[in-house]
């Protein structure tokens, strides 16, 4: 019972108010823009699922080992030559971002800390993720491109630009929730800070910095802005990283999107399934060891 | 100045009136054995503020030596200098003389590494490494050269033997160091620090996270270790320092006339017998009484 | 006899040198984009001066660089995203906060996080042959902008709900001892509380949204010399433009591009200063370290 017999006037019952109404109204506000979201989201791999499971399966195995039509109206597969690009300008992004970043991780949080130089590098890494994609594509273009010719190496190089600054702050941050004392119980037993920061400080952050790093990499592999001018646009496998024209996944799609024929339609749509899938699981697999860091914590 | 060093050395230490560490606690004197610290008007600053002045103790060979007093007053300062913790803290300083043995720790070559190595140190909060046992214990032996696994797996089991620990984890090795309970942890951490043979063990409120029982253990833990090695233990309790020490040094922190700062200072320090029956300063008696801290 | 001189004083001593290098690269690699870039924007700015900025013509047959209608692209098109994306993202950051139970937030928080991970390149395929072929919205600003939109909505989102929940909970109470609805607790301790930060986060999301090339490039329409305000117009837009035109480009368009990048790298890079800056102050102030 709400309402109290012995006091009339105390009446704890729910009122309908303008008040009360508007909270609900804005509640119900906050639930819709959830949905909206989630719409897009759904929509589109809603399409991506739907039409490009139809090509990849179509012509199974083939869509991930033919090569791609010169004729871009032929129908058929394949997106091989393209899931070899993407793999090979990725890797070589990732072996050159990520040693570099968690380096100049460390150098900022175990050894510049607060110096006027180490807070330079910090912003300058603020400032280097805020840079376009496109502008690293030209920029890698001027410096590289225009001396060496196209190249996976090329794309590989636009992808560690702009990897590099992510990977640097992400385990910077992952730096700063190593615990003083595990450094110091390293110093303690007469490890230099070398071999701290390599046997002790790196491997407590690992799973951070893998982490981040693996976030990194799938948001690289969807670029396409940066390998626009430096990969090329080859049709048939290119396996070698520093020579001759390559292309990738993203490229492909690029260039098929806005293609009047059907065929090159669809090779998209299944060059974006196959593209989808690999930065997905990229990402799952950065949850995963994300929860394990938190379990450990 | 190598050579004046070497020169020192040749010259030989001090001599040692007593090695023969005598098991004499209830006796008001204890035997002066060789000096391993000798400090002389020490003082520490972070940055512009001085944390402790006006140091002057001796540490003896295998004996145990508490530093007590109250919060703030600079004692875990002070051990910090023993093996130069102080060198990753920016703006840290250290003034004074501070000899191990017949070397001076803060001079020109002395690598703090090298210290470090001979001069462990074990914390207030146990601090194993996230790794399994065997890689916590076999991590300093590694990091001062020792590669030979069966040489390393002897190491390990004699470093948790001697910490009393070997028995409980001898089936876990390969088990992470965190899965041990907080006793456990930090007598993984005191064996993790004799591993690489210090010669001393620098001890900073070692059981202010334990409970009873496996502060109990630590204790009985540091009397057999005593026999091996040099312990300065810095202690919040007063009964442990009383039970496990054979001198006591007091500080307190005292008000910097020149600053207005809080300066941790040593009052007193003799034979801890001495110590909690008759301190010759009135404010080790204040503390000592619980009048004061 | 104690030797207590420093043995391996030189790989400590390489490995710092090592991480400083690593360090400084940053600074190198930007340092070559802001002297590389502008070295080959000369020629154009030469020839234009600043007509390049504010002429409305854009022809290379006749040597013609006016990047202004790109300009005025990229800024509607952005503007468009914002409209939309804003109102979104903090009704998802409070629902997600203030509202959802427990069990739905994780859940939640991934699936818009995954939103984040779907490469640009695939929103502007869906944009090109599903959007803006199905729903009568033709290549146009607000295709672009619906796109850009649904880009930035997980940034701005992610940023928004780290910022609201630094309120602090006795503040929320307090408000609701007071007898406050929630919306009324919302605008009274939330809001004001986060008020900096969210400003931040919008202005990240800018950032994010002028500097899009992909998605743009295929749904916005690739128009020439577009300044208009209707939405459905098709238009262009800075990064846009280079990724289409850079193919065929002769030495002086390339330059044209190049320029035009060099405008958008500062734009951008202004923005995103401003955006960190704020959200920085406004975490420190949150966190009682003023």
């Amino acid at each position: 019972m709400s309402q109290s017999v012995l006091h009339p006037g105390l009446d704890l019952r729910r009122k309908r108010s303008w008040r009360s109404t508007k909270s609900l109204l804005m509640s119900v506000l906050m639930g819709l823009s959830v949905v909206a979201v989630l719409i897009p989201l759904i929509a589109v791999m809603y399409a991506v699922i739907s039409r490009g499971a139809g090509v990849m399966f179509a012509s199974f195995p083939e869509f991930f080992t033919a090569e791609i039509p010169m004729i871009s109206r032929k129908a058929g597969p394949g997106m091989g030559p393209a899931i070899v690009g993407t793999l090979l300008a990725t890797g070589g992004a990732t072996l050159i971002a990520v040693p570099l970043g968690i380096l100049g991780a460390v150098y900022l949080h175990e050894y510049g800390g607060t110096t006027k130089f180490a807070s330079i590098v910090r912003f300058m890494t603020t400032v280097m993720t805020g840079v376009p994609s496109i502008v690293m594509g030209l920029f890698i273009y001027l410096t590289w491109t225009m001396k060496f010719g196209y190249s996976a190496f090329g794309g590989a190089l636009a992808l560690a630009c702009l990897m590099l600054p992510v990977v640097i702050s992400s385990t910077e941050q992952m730096l700063r929730l190593v615990p003083t004392n595990l450094r110091e119980a390293s110093y303690a037993l007469g490890a230099s800070k070398s071999r701290t920061i390599v046997s002790v400080v790196l491997p407590a952050a690992l799973p951070g910095i893998v982490s981040g790093s693996l976030l990194a990499i799938a948001r690289a592999a969807g670029e396409t802005a940066p390998l626009l001018f430096a990969v090329g646009a080859a049709t048939a496998y290119n396996p070698h990283l520093f020579t001759e024209a390559n292309t990738a996944l993203s490229l492909q799609i690029f260039s098929n999107a806005t293609s009047s024929f059907v065929a090159a339609q669809e090779r998209a749509w299944g060059a974006a399934l196959t593209l989808m899938t690999l930065t997905f699981m990229l990402t799952v697999i950065a949850r995963i060891f994300t929860a394990r860091f938190a379990l450990k914590r | 100045m190598a050579v004046t060093q070497a020169a020192n050395k040749r010259a030989g230490s001090p001599s040692a009136p007593g090695r023969i560490q005598l098991e004499r606690r209830s006796a008001p004197a204890l035997d002066e054995t060789e000096a391993v610290f000798d400090v002389e008007n020490a003082e520490v600053f972070y940055g512009h503020f001085r944390a402790v002045r006006d140091v002057n103790l001796k540490i003896y060979k295998n004996q145990i030596t508490a530093f007590i007093g109250p919060s703030g007053c600079g004692k875990t300062t002070m051990l910090r200098t023993f093996n130069r913790m102080h060198d990753v803290i920016p703006g840290a300083r250290v003034a004074g003389k501070i000899h191990f043995h017949d070397v001076d720790l803060y001079g020109p070559e002395v690598s703090a590494t090298e210290v470090r190595r001979r001069i462990g140190m074990v914390f207030q909060k146990p601090n194993p490494f996230p790794k399994s046992i065997y890689d916590n214990i076999s991590f300093g032996p590694r990091v001062n050269g020792v590669s030979n696994k069966a040489e390393l797996d002897t190491i390990v089991e004699k470093s948790l033997r001697s910490a009393a620990l070997w028995d409980e984890v001898k089936d876990r090795l390969r088990n992470s160091a965190l899965g041990l309970s907080g006793g456990q942890q930090q007598r993984l951490c005191i064996a993790r620090t004799i591993a690489v043979e210090p010669e001393v063990v620098l001890m900073d409120e070692p059981c202010s996270a334990l409970d009873p029982i496996a502060t109990a253990r630590i204790e009985e833990l540091m009397r057999e270790l005593k026999s091996r090695f040099t312990i300065v233990i810095v202690t919040h309790n007063m009964q442990q320092a009383a039970r496990v020490s054979d001198r006591t040094a007091f500080f307190t922190a005292e008000l910097d006339s020149k600053n207005d700062q809080r300066t941790g200072i040593l009052v007193e320090y003799d034979v801890t017998a001495k110590m909690f029956s008759n301190p010759s300063d009135e404010r080790t008696e204040n503390y000592i009484t619980g009048r004061f801290g | 006899m104690i030797d207590l001189r420093g043995k391996s004083a030189h790989a400590d001593r390489a490995f710092r040198w090592v991480a400083v290098g690593a360090a400084a690269l940053v600074l190198l690699v930007l340092g070559l984009i802001a002297v590389v870039m502008t070295d080959k924007a000369r020629p154009v700015l030469a020839e234009m001066g600043l007509d390049f900025f504010t002429s409305t013509r854009w022809s290379a047959p006749d040597v013609l660089y006016g990047a202004l209608p790109f300009i005025w692209g990229t800024l509607y098109t952005a503007a468009i995203a914002l409209a939309i994306a804003v109102p979104v993202s903090l009704g998802v950051a409070l629902f997600v906060t203030q509202i959802a139970p427990r069990w739905l937030k994780k859940p939640l928080v991934y699936m818009i996080d995954l939103v984040a991970v779907v490469p640009s390149v695939v929103f502007g395929l869906w944009g090109v042959l599903v959007l803006s072929q199905h729903f009568g919205l033709g290549r146009s600003f607000l295709t672009a902008g619906i796109i850009l939109a649904v880009m930035i909505t997980p940034i701005i989102t992610s940023l928004a709900r780290e910022v609201i929940e630094t309120t602090p909970a006795s503040e929320k109470e307090a408000a609701l001892a007071l007898g406050a609805t929630r919306w009324e607790m919302i605008g009274a301790t939330v809001l004001p509380h986060s008020k900096g930060g969210l400003v931040g986060a919008v202005m990240l999301g800018l950032g994010r949204a002028l500097g899009e090339t992909i998605a743009a490039a295929l749904v916005i329409g690739s128009a020439l010399g577009q300044i208009t305000t209707n939405p459905f117009a098709p238009g262009n837009s800075m990064p846009a433009v280079i990724a289409n035109e850079w193919g065929e480009a002769d030495d002086m368009h390339k330059s044209a591009l190049i320029a035009l990048a060099v405008t958008l790298f500062i734009i951008t890079i202004v923005v995103n200063l401003i955006a960190t800056s704020i959200v920085q102050r406004s975490m420190r102030r949150s966190r009682g370290k003023v």
